[in-house]
């Protein structure tokens, strides 16, 4: 049985040994590259005695960084990927929370690192893939090796101002990869093009089907996400032909009358998710790719990868929103009321997931993980853990899965899931800062700060710059010489909405 | 108040730490994200009533104050 999931390696190294598995800006690795490299890497993580525990991996988007993470995992270790735009205090809010002895860092790093709380280990990554593999101690290493080791740990918003670390186990990565793979159909002959950065768990659809089948990542020039002419013919030099990449991704072609100009011409696989398609953005993808499939792919970082999809292959009505559609094999929704009991057919219910695809919890904080991974209230018999996703759903008429609304402050904007709590508690840090509550514009997709104090906007602004990654900094800030309350007391951020609309 | 003045009003709101009038290669350079660049071509279309679309959005049309002013006031004339 597979326990591991970089045993698609050993088969594909040895198939396409000379294939191009993943590329990039400057430099690409084939698969015997990337297996060697990963050999060596392990060897020197071994032999420096790390084993079971979280390696930081500090590196720039680049196939060696990927390589940095399969080394990781075959030293029986496991990633926890940060990234030179993440601003250095939630950086350190990551160390802090999962100590690391050791980070693998790079040239274009290692300034910045200087600049952490980190006082571990220091390995370059030229030093760390310089060891000639021993293949006795990695076997040894391997034999020991259980499904239910942590792969990676990925750090999400968290409503209290501290970022959650998820961790997932190879099980629950190898179950999302198969069946994945089953419902897009990957090949040997996918070639795609990778759009979401390497820190967060979007990227495991590229990673591991890219290893799985022989096919090939390209990771594409972040800047080009701004060009949209010169991104479709990147596409096309490219002969990229499946992407799975956030909404506002493709919107930024579609909205631009790019298709006018140029047509992805080996595109014929489009996933997207994470957000809600706009529909006119989508007919006019349709309408630029009338053979493509298209796929909505839905599911919580704490759920491995996603864990619905629809396939867009039937009409929608004008108001119909595009359906999350149905689990993948092996995963269950169970749509709970308030009362822990299955909605009504039609009702709305709170999404739970259950299946190998929940993750193990949040690193080091049992009381978040409490929270949401709980004991099946549908079964009082054994223990059965399952994940509340805090995102409301229903079935419509076709039985499939709609998304409807949060239950709290979490939003979703430009591909990235924010808790607007944690940038009202680092906005609360700021000195001089009384009170303050975030909206969101949905329509505009915008984030907006309110709040009382004795800083101006610009001064704000600039502080902010300093603690929040760059997605979650609020598009404006609207200070106020009063916050608006309820009647009991609470900040009525529905009158703060409306008002500033 | 002429475009660049209106410009730099837009420009300031969205990144007050920048000194837009100095800077020359905010896309090479980074200082403008892909974030931005989507943003500021919406308001740019609203408050000066041009439409831009794939072609313009080009580094070179977005790394200078004087490249956006040229680039909008090309598309006013039209």
């Amino acid at each position: 049985m597979r326990n591991n999931v970089l045993s698609y390696l050993v088969t594909t190294a040895m198939e396409v040994p000379d294939k191009v598995a993943f590329s990039g800006e400057k430099s690409s690795l084939t698969f015997r590259q990337l297996w060697d490299g990963s050999r060596s890497a392990a060897t020197t993580l071994i032999r420096d005695g790390y084993d079971h525990e979280p390696i930081l991996i500090f590196m720039e988007k680049s196939p060696e960084e990927i390589c940095a993470f399969f080394g990781v995992i075959t030293a029986g270790c496991y990633y926890v990927p940060i990234d030179e735009e993440m601003p250095a205090s939630r950086i350190d809010l990551i160390i802090d929370n999962c100590k690391p002895r050791a980070v693998i860092f790079d040239d274009s790093t290692a300034e910045k690192l200087e600049s952490l709380s980190f006082t571990g280990a220091k390995i370059h990554y030229k030093d760390l893939v310089a060891t000639p593999a021993d293949g006795d101690l990695i076997a040894e290493r391997m034999d020991k090796a259980l499904d239910i080791d942590p792969i990676y740990i990925v750090f999400t918003s968290g409503s209290t101002g501290v970022p959650k670390g998820v961790v997932a186990c190879h099980r629950s990565v190898i179950d999302y990869v198969e069946q994945l793979s089953e419902v897009v159909g990957f090949t040997r002959d996918t070639v795609f093009g990778n759009q979401s950065p390497l820190y967060f768990d979007a990227c495991l659809k590229e990673l591991y089907p890219t290893i799985m089948f022989g096919a090939t990542t390209h990771l594409i020039p972040k800047q080009l996400f701004m060009q949209p002419k010169n991104l479709v013919e990147y596409l096309n030099e490219k002969k990229v032909n499946t992407i799975c990449w956030v909404v506002s991704a493709l919107t930024m072609i579609s909205a631009f009358k790019t298709f006018d100009l140029v047509k992805p011409e080996f595109l014929h696989t489009v996933c997207f998710g994470s957000e809600v398609f706009p529909k006119k953005q989508y007919r006019l993808w349709r309408e630029a790719l009338p053979e493509a499939q298209f796929i909505n792919l839905y599911g919580p970082t704490e759920a491995t990868g996603m864990s619905c999809y629809f396939r867009c292959d039937r009409e929608l009505t004008e108001e119909e929103p595009i359906p999350i559609g149905r689990p993948f094999d092996n995963t269950q929704v169970l749509l709970l009321d308030e009362n822990n009991q299955l909605a009504k057919d039609g009702e709305p219910g709170e999404i739970c997931l259950r299946g190998t695809c929940v993750t193990l919890g949040y690193y080091n904080n049992p009381e978040k993980t409490a929270e949401s991974f709980v004991q099946n209230p549908l079964n009082h018999n054994y223990p059965e853990i399952i994940y509340r996703t805090g995102d409301m759903g229903y079935y419509n008429e076709h039985h499939e899965l709609v998304f409807a609304s949060r239950k709290d402050y979490q939003i979703k904007h430009m591909g990235h899931r924010i808790e607007l709590g944690e940038i009202e508690a680092d906005v609360a840090k700021v000195e001089g800062i009384k009170i303050c509550a975030c909206t969101y514009q949905r329509e505009k997709d915008k984030i907006i700060l309110h709040y009382v104090g004795d800083m101006d906007e610009k001064e704000l602004t600039k502080s902010l710059k300093a603690m929040l990654p760059r997605y979650m900094l609020p598009a404006k800030t609207h200070r106020m010489d009063e916050m608006c309350f309820t009647p009991n007391g609470k900040i009525d951020r529905k009158r703060l909405e409306k008002e500033f609309s | 108040m002429n475009v660049k003045e209106e410009l730099l009003e837009i420009l300031e709101e969205l990144h007050p730490d920048i000194d837009f009038a100095e800077e020359e290669q905010l896309i090479d350079d980074k200082l403008l994200d892909s974030f931005d660049v989507v943003t500021l071509v919406t308001e740019i279309g609203s408050a000066f009533d041009v439409e831009l679309t794939a072609a313009d959005m080009v580094p070179e049309n977005f790394n200078s104050v004087d490249a956006m002013v040229a680039m909008i006031e090309r598309m006013m004339e039209d």
